[in-house]
């Protein structure tokens, strides 16, 4: 499967990057999995659970991403 | 929404002012409430903000915003309702964000503006670096 993955604001920052993409031998994986994953990766502990989770467009705590979707790492909103 | 609700820079007076121009046909209109979210010169250790930087998640910011214009239409029966907000930079004193409510009486519009600014700070996924004089920066969240 392949998932795009998408980074905001102090998220991107600690990344550095916006965007990458994904590819998983898996058919479907859960979002803990994921975020498991993302922590591993960057290195990223415990200071990150401020972040929000979207999948395609909607914010989710629990979902199986299936290949194609898209998933967004949000910080703390901060409009207005 | 007819035209789309995020501005490149401050949101410029011009914009308040053709909103309400261009309300001036709906004769069924007896009130318009607004609200203008101003960049604020916050002093965080010592340091004063001289700018916010705002980014959002366009496709889901532009969903989430429709969403909520929407509901809150048919929840206060208003005859209009409008939202800006900036992206990029904007500096303390500028207007980054702008809602503008109509409806036949004060009530209504007043009380859904208020819903709407809550509502968009909640639920928006927009973001803002607030710049300091010395070029350092902070991530703003909405409390």
């Amino acid at each position: 499967m392949i998932l795009t993955i998408k980074y905001f604001g102090m998220v991107a920052e600690r990344t550095g990057r916006k965007e990458e993409e994904l590819r998983l031998d898996e058919e479907a994986c859960d979002l803990e999995t994921l975020k498991s994953w993302w922590r591993r990766k960057y290195g990223l502990s415990n200071d990150m659970d401020s972040v929000q989770i979207a999948v395609n467009h909607a914010l989710t705590d629990t979902c199986i991403l299936q290949s194609g979707d898209e998933v967004a790492f949000l910080p703390p909103f901060a409009g207005g | 929404m007819t035209e789309t609700a995020f501005i490149q820079g401050p949101v410029p007076a011009e914009k308040i002012s053709d909103t309400i121009a261009r309300h001036q046909s709906m004769a069924q209109i007896g009130a318009h409430s607004l609200f203008l979210g101003q960049v604020r010169a916050d002093e965080v250790d010592g340091k004063t903000v001289t700018a916010i930087e705002y980014s959002a998640y366009e496709e889901m910011a532009g969903k989430e915003l429709e969403k909520i214009r929407e509901q809150t239409i048919s929840e206060y029966g208003l005859i209009s309702a409008q939202v800006y907000h900036s992206l990029g930079e904007v500096k303390t004193g500028q207007i980054c964000f702008f809602v503008f409510t109509c409806s036949a009486h004060r009530r209504a519009a007043n009380e859904a503006c208020r819903f709407m600014v809550d509502e968009i700070k909640d639920k928006v996924p927009i973001f803002g670096k607030e710049i300091f004089e010395d070029e350092s920066h902070q991530w703003k969240v909405n409390r």
